[in-house]
């Protein structure tokens, strides 16, 4: 049933994003899709830690209360819902999902559920494979390894679209496939055209952030301003079946569309702009154009591509120690050389109690905790000491808030506000598996 | 001195391993002026207390832009040492603080 145009929206950027513009695009952006992308490289691996020890769902926390507020608009305006929010466990994610369409009296509860992601078994068979990050065999972290999830493609979301099921809950899937996947579906175009598949991934890749095309990680003050940041709206595009792409967002929405956000969120994650490898195309970026055909209104043309790899990039999460981190704030009178000086003693106490660190380190937010140090910055009225220590043993790592909260009675005068963490660090590298060792497969769950 | 800000802005991506920062002008005399100026050793000088690189430009002239891959960026997927940016997108900011030397326009 291939239409002409298809209107996608973007519904989340990121696990933590905002719904509300998702809601106003439902309801009033004329969208076909929408797709909620929200699952950054650690998230798995995080979600995978939380389900393994009972302390979460093993699915995205906020799936309920975004599928609360979508679900009912969504069914209503006819708009198909996908997203990645299914994390560590999709199908638990797609049974709440369709327990949520039934709560809500939904005729349809319907959840087409994308699995095979998870290949932990098969990297495991595999200890020889080369880290794309170091080079190092991957036998050197399968011990510790918390979740390896295969990136998959369109084709796999575009069958999980072919059950009629009016959402769509996946784990791991490459970002602009989530949107790649029912461009194709939607304008019935072959899954090796590699000429429309460019148009596709360029529009998916310009949506997968969502608030990030439209205004959203942009504004400099006096410099680019954005208008309305406050109420920022999301991103839909249109693509038509000649491969026309034309971005834009809901009138009366804050922020705004146009060359200059149109590249920034182009270039954005991305290594060779020649060669950006989806599961879908390796997509050249280099004779991309942005064109504004009308107020917050884009047309994108250009895009190229050349055919797909014969691997799926495997993300692997794994536990590599524990970070310990220690605050507190200094201000006034010579409050950058009290801070140093605190930093300095917590490093010797820590040394003098017998604790041992991969690294310690000390900076001072407002001087050198983001870029380290650099000449000719201005000397901030107020600094906060930040302490951290990375280190395998959990002892070690509590120990360095500890010390950080007794420079109260102990270290230099005037320190104040006092905070201390400590957590688990869950790192990720990456893998190359052959096509063959992944196998995507769709269940469709339904509630009663 | 002019600062890549006067002329350019950018937005950092993480790569894992490595941070991606892209630089787009806001006109062409700026992009020509980069495209002479913003060499990959200024942009390592400028990241060598974070960075070990190397760094790689990629210029984009149709859409006057730039794109830097940094690597081995310090707190990366792969070696966390808990810096506070652990993802590394605020190093748009310091791309932005690097001094351009080239010839100051006359007036100024």
């Amino acid at each position: 049933m291939a239409e002409d145009t298809v209107r996608i929206g973007s519904g989340a950027g990121f696990a933590g994003d905002r719904w509300e513009p998702a809601v106003e695009l439902v309801e009033r952006g004329g969208i076909d899709y929408i797709a909620f992308e929200c699952l950054a490289e650690r998230t798995i691996a995080r979600e995978t830690l939380a389900l393994h020890r009972g302390q979460g769902s093993g699915y995205n926390p906020q799936l309920e209360d975004r599928m609360r507020a979508v679900l009912p608009p969504a069914a209503a305006q006819g708009v198909r819902v996908l997203s990645n929010m299914g994390a560590a466990d999709p199908l638990a994610a797609g049974r709440k999902t369709a327990e949520i369409a039934a709560e809500l009296g939904l005729d349809d509860r319907r959840c087409a559920v994308l699995l095979g992601d998870d290949v932990q078994e098969a990297v495991a068979a595999r200890p020889d494979l080369p880290l794309m990050e170091t080079g190092a065999p991957l036998e050197s972290i399968l011990p510790r390894m918390a979740s390896a999830n295969a990136y998959l493609g369109a084709d796999a979301v575009a069958s999980a679209l072919s059950t009629g099921a009016p959402v769509v809950v996946t784990g791991r899937v490459a970002d602009p496939s989530l949107f790649v996947g029912p461009i194709i579906h939607a304008l019935g175009w072959d899954y090796d055209d590699y000429i429309r598949l460019a148009q596709a991934t360029a529009t998916g890749h310009l949506l997968e952030c969502a608030g990030q095309v439209t205004g959203g990680y942009f504004a400099d003050p006096s410099v680019k301003d954005v208008a309305g940041l406050a109420r920022l709206g999301f991103p839909f595009a249109d693509v038509t079946d000649a491969g026309a792409i034309t971005i834009g967002k809901c009138d009366g929405s804050g922020g705004r569309i146009d060359a200059a956000t149109c590249t920034e969120q182009l270039l954005y994650e991305v290594d060779d702009p020649g060669a950006y490898i989806t599961p879908d195309c390796v997509l050249d970026m280099t004779g991309i154009a942005f064109d504004e055909v009308g107020p917050d209104r884009v047309a994108v043309s250009g895009a190229r591509a050349q055919p797909r790899t014969d691997t799926h990039k495997v993300s692997i999460g794994y536990f590599d120690g524990y970070l310990g981190e220690g605050l507190l704030s200094y201000g006034g009178p010579n409050a950058i050389a009290r801070a140093r000086l605190a930093g300095e003693i917590v490093a010797e106490r820590l040394r003098l109690r017998g604790f041992a660190y991969d690294a310690l380190d000390a900076r001072l937010i407002g001087i050198d905790s983001l870029h380290g140090p650099g000449a000719h910055r201005p000397e901030p009225y107020e600094v906060r000491l930040r302490v951290t220590g990375r280190t395998q043993d959990k002892k070690a790592a509590e120990a360095v808030g500890f010390e950080v909260a007794a420079l109260y009675t102990n270290g230099p005068a005037g320190g104040a506000g006092d905070a201390a963490s400590v957590r688990e660090i869950l790192a990720v590298q990456s893998v190359l598996l052959p096509r063959d060792l992944v196998t995507p497969r769709v269940e469709v769950v339904d509630a009663g | 001195m002019l600062t890549v800000h006067d002329l350019a802005h950018a937005r950092a991506g993480d790569k894992g391993h490595s941070v991606n920062v892209s630089v787009i002008a806001y006109d062409e005399a700026g992009y020509e002026r980069l495209l002479r100026e913003l060499t990959e050793a200024r942009v390592a000088a400028a990241f060598a207390a974070l960075a070990e690189g190397p760094v790689r430009r990629y210029a984009l002239p149709g859409l006057g832009a730039f794109n830097f891959v940094i690597e081995r960026v310090q707190g990366g997927g792969v070696t966390a040492t808990g810096a506070l940016d652990i993802h590394g997108k605020s190093l748009s900011s310091l791309m932005l603080t690097i001094p351009l030397p080239g010839n100051e326009p006359e007036g100024e």
